[in-house]
């Protein structure tokens, strides 16, 4: 039993020449929730994609519950995903089948139990977040937030290891918003589970984690638990949690003097 | 001058490039099939998405294209006095050509588009992802149960459209104008032959069925994920998926009815 469930060492990755993530180390104990915060375009999403096995690092390693996930073949990979769960930002539910038959999906797929205990186990994974009483719903009658915690009802379905949330807040209201966060952290806490979740939402986050990683530009530019994050005085995280417009993070985009652009350079 | 060559040549790999890509596709589909046998209730979802939602536009085109030719056939036939070869003309252009054709190109456009929005939009909202995410292989559980619902399907439909063409045809020259009844079945029955004609024209759907279905699911997988994506995705499965059977239908006749 390796106490590190992810374990992250001087990752590497880029799309053909363009590299997007220049050496992370990143750790995630079990039972712990942690947040990768970051701007757009920093490298939260690549990242998932490595650790979910979607794409190959192109050097380092990344070890999930002990297993080195470079040079995994599909079978193995797909082993190794039955331990995993993933929160996909608007949940990606299954659009033709009910809610019920979408928590259901992986144990009709996966195991060969019968239909009564497929519905007992079911049922106990909706009534977790909430929403048995949805269970002959379609997900096309659904609201954002209900989406999103059926999908999550889907993602526990197999008692995964680890589960990976992509924006699990984003675009939700503030209800939901508090809904859903509490039940990173509750069902973390009852199921024995890590989470990892990828989100610029930094007040919900710094409420429910253990550990904040924000990266910048693909690295990693500050970590700690967030007691550290509130109290860091470093430029990049205090225009983050503070949402200030300007600072490392610049507002405009690289371009040339305004002056020059509007023709007035010589006036 | 040097750009257009070079565009030309970028075009060019590029197209049979997307055509190995499809063709390998096509082989994985094969080879994920095993799915199909252990769960046929998947395949039988399909055969009524594919194949059931498809009888009306299929029986009422029939009808009609029947009808037409019972009156086109009349009018050609009566001038040489032989209108009772009624029944074998209208059996013979259904069973041979316009049964497999017709119903292919109505089955690309009802079906086939179907196919590649429903695969496009999955993908466009992370469905197949999921499903990966899930340790679910997406071209097992997704691609292969269309592939085999709608191929099982297409021949089916066929059938069905030559079936109420004749019947269309038999309601316009016998009980609308009045040919012999006795003479329109009988001569069709003598004229038609199992091996020749029949069997040529249930090949001929089966490779349609296979051609529109394999296009329809390629464009679907790769299709960008954006609504853009999709919609360009769905109008080339129906545009290459035609041009696919018309071309194949030529080279199927004319291995198959020369020098008959």
């Amino acid at each position: 039993m390796h106490d590190n469930l992810v374990e992250i060492r001087g990752l590497h990755f880029g799309y053909g020449s363009r590299p997007v993530l220049k050496g992370i180390d990143l750790t995630a104990r079990r039972g712990q929730v942690v947040a990768i915060m970051g701007n757009s375009g920093c490298g939260k999403t690549t990242l998932f994609r490595v650790i979910g096995g979607a794409v190959r690092a192109t050097r380092g390693s990344v070890r999930v519950d002990g297993v080195e996930m470079n040079g995994l073949d599909q079978d193995e990979l797909y082993r190794l995903r039955r331990r995993m769960g993933m929160l996909f930002q608007f949940g990606a539910l299954f659009t033709d089948i009910s809610v019920f038959d979408n928590v259901a999906f992986q144990l009709r797929e996966h195991t060969d139990l019968p239909e009564s205990m497929i519905r007992d186990l079911v049922l106990m994974k909706l009534n977790a977040v909430g929403l048995r009483g949805a269970q002959d719903l379609m997900p096309s009658e659904l609201s954002g937030g209900m989406a999103r915690r059926v999908a999550l009802a889907r993602a526990i379905a197999l008692d995964p290891a680890l589960i990976l949330y992509d924006e699990p807040f984003a675009g939700l209201d503030p209800i939901s918003l508090g809904v859903t966060g509490n039940l990173i952290r509750r069902l973390t806490d009852t199921l024995g589970l890590t989470s990892i979740v990828v989100t610029h939402d930094v007040q919900e986050s710094l409420r429910m984690v253990d550990y904040v990683y924000f990266l910048s530009e693909g690295v990693v530019e500050a970590q700690g638990t967030p007691a550290e994050i509130k109290a860091s005085g470093l430029p990049f995280v205090h225009q983050f949690v503070h949402g200030e417009e300007d600072g490392p993070v610049p507002f405009h985009y690289p371009a040339e003097s305004y002056a020059a652009d509007l023709g007035l350079a010589h006036a | 001058m040097l750009d257009s060559v070079r565009s030309l040549g970028r075009r060019t790999i590029d197209g049979v490039w997307r055509m190995g890509v499809a063709v390998r596709f096509f082989g994985l589909t094969l080879l994920h099939s095993g799915i199909c046998l252990r769960r046929p209730q998947l395949v039988m979802r399909e055969i009524f998405s594919a194949g059931v939602l498809s009888l009306i536009i299929i029986v009422v085109s029939g009808l009609f294209v029947g009808m037409v030719l019972g009156l086109q056939g009349y009018e050609t036939l009566q001038t040489y006095g032989s209108e009772e070869a009624l029944g074998i003309l209208v059996a013979l252009s259904l069973v041979r050509e316009l049964g497999p054709v017709v119903a292919a190109l109505l089955f690309a456009s009802r079906a086939g588009s179907a196919i590649t929005a429903e695969i496009g939009l999955m993908k466009a909202t992370e469905q197949i992802a999921a499903m990966e995410m899930m340790a679910v292989d997406p071209i097992a559980r997704v691609v292969a149960p269309r592939f085999w619902g709608a191929v099982i399907s297409m021949p089916l439909l066929a059938a069905m459209f030559s079936a109420m063409g004749i019947f269309g045809g038999y309601l316009v020259g016998v009980v609308l104008i009045g040919v012999d009844d006795g003479s329109f079945w009988s001569q069709m029955q003598a004229a038609v032959d199992f091996r020749e004609d029949i069997l040529n024209g249930v090949i001929k759907s089966v490779v349609f069925g296979v051609a529109v279905t394999v296009i329809a699911l390629f464009e679907g997988y790769d299709a960008p994920p954006t609504a853009e994506g999709v919609s360009r995705a769905t109008t080339r499965t129906v545009v290459t998926s035609s041009l696919a059977i018309l071309a194949l239908d030529f080279v199927l006749t004319a291995f198959m009815f020369r020098g008959v």
